[in-house]
C-alpha cells in the first residue's frame, strides 16, 4: 500500500459510535481496521473506546468484537488465540484468525500491564495497540502511568505546592521490547502511511506485536476539537513523540525529525500544561525539553548499533 | 471399568483429560496444584491435544479461558483461596458472557492470616456469581462431576461455568481408589463442544458491551431465569451419566432420611463422617439422616423443603463464616428456602473446620444431639454454634 487510493474503502468501525468530537482514536481505530489482512478478531480494554462505541443495543463495531474487564485485553487476546490455534489443529476451524487487543494508557501502562507482560512472554500470535491519551480520560482526566511530566490533570491539579504531575512517563515501547518480540513501534494518527504500515506489519510477524500510537484527547489536553492530528502532528515534529520501531530488537526511527520544534510548540498547545508558562513554572519546561533531548538521542544511538 | 489410585486433585485432573479439553489455562496455587501440574504432564507426553496457556496469574487464567470458551473450545482451570478470589471479578464476566468452563477448586481458607488448608471461604465468597457450583465428597466423586459439569455447562440450555469444589488436602492430597471410565465412554458421553454463538469473523458479533440501565437490569434478570434451566438439565446429564458408570447422582444425596427425626445437612468431606456417625447412631436406634449436597448454586431449595418435610429438627454445617451475617451461608440459603413452609422446623448452624481444623465423630454426634434438644426444648427456632474452636 502506498497510496491513499489503494487503500480499502470498507470502513469496518462504523460512524454514529459516541466518540467525543475531535478525538482522533476512532481515526486510530480506521487506519487500523484499513490494515488487516483477513479475518480478525479485536478485543478491547475498558476505556473511552469501549464504552462509547457499544452501547447496547448499538455496536460500532462491523468484525467480530470482544470487551471483558480493564486490565486483561492482552490475557483475553491470548485464549482466543490459543482457542482458534486448538480448533484449528482438531479440524474445528479452517481459518487464520487475526487478534487485535485494543486498550487505552490506563489499561496498558498501568493496570494492564502484568497480562500484557505474560502475554508478551508467553508469545501469543496477536498485535496489542496502545491508544495513549495519557491520563484516565474515561473516568474524567486522572493521572497514568503515561501522564507527561507537569501535566494537569484531576489527579495531579497544579497547586500551590505541587506544579502538576511530577513523574514521568513510562517507556512502554522500552518493557515491550525487553520481552524480545518480534516487533514494536510507535505511532501518531498524524502519519497515516507510517501508522498504518506499522499495524500490518504488527499483524503480519508471527509473535506478539505492540504497537503505542499519541492520541491527543480534546477534553483531557485541553485543546480545541478541530486541533487533535496538528497535536498529533506537533508531538512527532518536536521529537516529544518520536516515531519508531523495533523489529527483532533492531530499532529504526521511521521519521527523522532533524529540525525538531522546540517542545514548547507541542506544549502551549495544550490547556493541560497551561501552567508551565508562569515564570515560576518555566524550570519544568526546560526539564521537559531535557528529556525529550535525551529520549531522542538515545534512540538515535540505538537506531545506529 | 478400571480402578486406579487417585487423590482427588488427580481425579479431576484425569478426568479432564478424559474429556479432550481444548484449551487450559491456570497458575498454580495450592491446594490445586496438583492439577494444572499432572495436566501439564499430560500436555508434555502427548497424552491430550490442548493448548495450554501458563498464565502470569489466576486473574489472566480466567481472563484467557474466557477468550478461548467465546472461540467455541472446550475450557477447563483450576484454582483455590486467594487464586479464586483474584478471578471474582471475572467470575462474574464468565458467567455472564455465558462461557461454559469447568473449574476445579480445592477449596482453601482465605487470609489473613494465611492458612493453606481447607474450608469453603473463598467458594463463599464467590457464591453469588453465577456459576454452577458442585461440592465432591471424595476423589470419586470428583472424577464423576467433572466428566458431568462439561456436559451440563455445555448444555445448548445452559451455557454456563460450572465449579468441582473439593475440601482443600482432606481430599485433594489423599488417595482414593478411583473408577474410572474408558477412554471412549466418556467421548461418548461427551461429543466435542459446539456452539452457535462462538466468534465467527464471517458473522460479526459484539459480545461484553456497554449496558446502560435501560438494559442492564433485564441482562440480569434473564440470567437469573437461566439458572432455574440447570437442575432439570442436570438430572438429564446424571441420568445418562448413571448408565454408563453405574453412579447415580443429582442435587443432594440423602442417608437414612426415610424416618427421620434430625438431619444433618453438609457438603464436602464432612459428609463422610456425617455418615459414620449417623450409622452408629441408627444402630443405637436414633432416627437421624445426612443430606449432603451436591448442588449449591443453583440451590434445590423446593427439592430440599419435600426432603426435609416431617422433620422435628436439622443441623446445618457450614465450612464458612459469613462476617457479621447471622448464620453461614449455608444455613441461610436454608433458611430462605423453608421459610413459611416448614415453620416448625428448628434448625442450628454448626459452624466448623476453618482453616484444615478436623471435624471428629464425636463432635458431629455432640451436634446432632443439640440438634435433637433443640426440637424437644423450647428452644429459639435457629441457633448458631461454632464447633471445634478455642473460646
Amino acid at each position: 500500500m502506498s497510496t491513499l487510493r489503494e487503500l480499502t474503502k470498507e470502513e469496518l468501525l462504523a460512524p454514529g459510535h459516541r466518540m467525543c468530537a475531535g478525538c482522533p482514536v476512532p481515526t486510530l481505530v480506521r487506519m487500523t481496521l484499513k490494515a488487516l489482512r483477513g479475518p480478525t478478531v479485536i478485543v478491547n480494554a475498558t476505556g473511552c473506546l469501549e464504552v462509547a462505541t457499544s452501547i447496547y443495543p448499538y455496536t460500532a463495531w462491523r468484525l467480530p468484537w470482544v470487551h471483558v474487564a480493564f486490565e486483561n485485553a492482552a490475557a483475553v487476546a491470548s485464549g482466543i488465540e490459543a482457542g482458534f490455534k486448538a480448533l484449528m489443529r482438531k479440524g474445528r476451524w479452517d481459518q487464520k484468525v487475526d487478534v487485535i487487543a485494543l486498550g487505552g494508557d490506563g489499561g496498558t501502562f498501568d493496570i494492564g500491564l502484568q497480562a500484557l507482560s505474560g502475554a508478551l512472554e508467553r508469545g501469543h500470535d496477536f498485535l496489542y495497540i496502545c491508544y495513549d491519551n495519557e491520563a484516565y480520560m474515561n473516568t474524567g482526566i486522572q493521572r497514568s502511568g503515561s501522564t507527561t511530566f507537569g501535566a494537569a490533570t484531576t489527579t495531579s491539579p497544579p497547586g500551590a505546592k505541587i506544579p502538576g504531575k511530577r513523574e514521568w512517563k513510562k517507556d512502554l515501547i522500552g518493557i515491550a521490547v525487553a520481552h524480545d518480540i518480534p516487533y514494536a513501534a510507535t505511532a501518531s494518527v498524524a502519519f497515516w502511511k507510517d501508522c498504518i504500515a506499522k499495524v500490518r506489519k504488527g499483524i503480519e510477524v508471527d509473535g506478539p506485536a505492540v504497537i503505542h500510537a499519541i492520541t491527543p484527547c480534546p477534553r483531557g489536553w485541553r485543546h480545541e476539537p478541530s486541533e487533535s492530528i496538528k497535536v498529533a502532528r506537533l508531538a512527532v515534529q518536536t521529537r516529544f513523540f518520536p516515531l519508531y520501531e523495533v523489529e527483532n530488537g533492531k530499532y529504526r526511527i521511521t521519521l527523522p525529525v532533524p529540525n525538531p520544534l522546540p517542545v514548547e510548540e507541542f506544549l502551549k498547545t495544550q490547556g493541560r500544561f497551561r501552567h508551565l508558562f508562569k515564570p515560576e513554572n518555566r524550570w519544568m519546561i526546560e526539564a521537559i525539553q531535557r528529556w525529550v533531548d535525551k529520549n531522542y538521542e538515545r534512540l538515535v544511538k540505538l537506531s545506529q548499533l | 471399568m478400571k480402578r486406579i489410585g487417585l487423590t482427588g486433585d488427580e481425579a479431576i485432573a484425569y478426568a479432564a483429560k478424559q474429556c479432550d479439553v481444548d484449551v487450559v489455562s491456570a497458575y498454580p496455587i495450592t491446594p490445586q496444584t496438583i492439577i494444572v501440574e499432572k495436566y501439564s504432564e499430560y500436555v508434555a507426553n502427548g497424552e491430550v491435544d490442548t493448548e495450554f496457556v501458563n498464565v502470569e496469574s489466576e486473574h489472566s487464567a480466567l481472563s484467557a479461558c474466557i477468550g478461548a470458551s467465546l472461540t467455541g473450545a472446550r475450557v477447563f482451570t483450576a484454582t483455590a483461596s486467594q487464586g479464586l478470589a483474584l478471578m471474582h471479578e471475572l467470575l462474574y464476566i464468565a458467567s455472564s458472557l455465558r462461557c461454559p468452563i469447568v473449574m476445579g477448586i480445592a477449596n482453601r481458607a482465605l487470609s489473613a492470616p494465611l492458612n493453606i488448608h481447607g474450608d469453603h471461604s473463598d467458594m463463599m465468597g464467590s457464591r453469588d456469581c453465577g456459576w454452577i457450583q458442585i461440592f465432591a465428597e471424595n476423589a470419586q466423586e470428583a472424577y464423576d462431576w467433572t466428566i458431568q459439569a462439561f456436559r451440563l455447562s455445555e448444555d445448548p440450555e445452559v451455557l454456563l461455568p460450572s465449579s468441582i469444589n473439593i475440601d482443600g488436602f482432606i481430599i485433594s492430597h489423599s488417595m482414593e481408589g478411583v473408577e474410572v471410565l474408558e477412554d471412549e465412554a466418556v467421548r461418548a458421553f461427551l461429543p466435542p463442544r459446539s456452539d452457535a454463538r462462538a466468534i465467527d469473523p464471517n458473522r460479526p458479533l459484539t459480545i461484553g458491551p456497554v449496558a446502560l440501565p435501560d438494559y442492564y437490569f433485564e441482562f440480569k434478570r434473564q440470567q437469573a431465569e437461566v439458572m432455574k434451566k440447570v437442575p432439570p438439565v442436570l438430572e438429564r446429564v446424571c441420568r445418562e451419566f448413571g448408565k454408563i458408570s453405574g453412579r447415580r447422582y443429582g442435587k443432594f444425596q440423602s442417608y437414612g432420611m426415610e424416618d427421620a427425626r434430625t438431619a444433618i445437612i453438609c457438603m464436602g468431606s464432612a459428609a463422610g463422617t456425617a455418615r459414620h456417625v449417623a450409622k452408629a447412631l441408627r444402630g443405637k436406634g436414633e432416627k437421624v439422616g445426612v443430606v449432603k449436597l451436591w448442588l449449591y448454586r443453583p440451590f434445590p431449595a423446593d427439592e430440599l423443603v419435600r426432603e426435609l418435610e416431617g422433620l422435628k429438627s436439622v443441623v446445618v454445617m457450614d465450612r464458612a463464616i459469613s462476617f457479621g451475617a447471622p448464620l453461614g451461608p449455608l444455613c441461610s440459603d436454608l433458611i430462605g428456602a423453608i421459610y413459611g413452609k416448614l415453620p416448625k422446623l428448628k434448625v442450628m448452624n454448626a459452624i466448623y473446620g476453618l482453616g484444615g481444623r478436623d471435624i471428629t465423630a464425636k463432635e458431629i454426634e455432640g451436634i446432632y444431639r443439640e440438634g435433637l434438644r433443640m426440637a424437644k426444648a423450647k428452644a429459639p427456632m435457629v441457633r448458631v454454634k461454632y464447633v471445634g474452636v478455642r473460646e
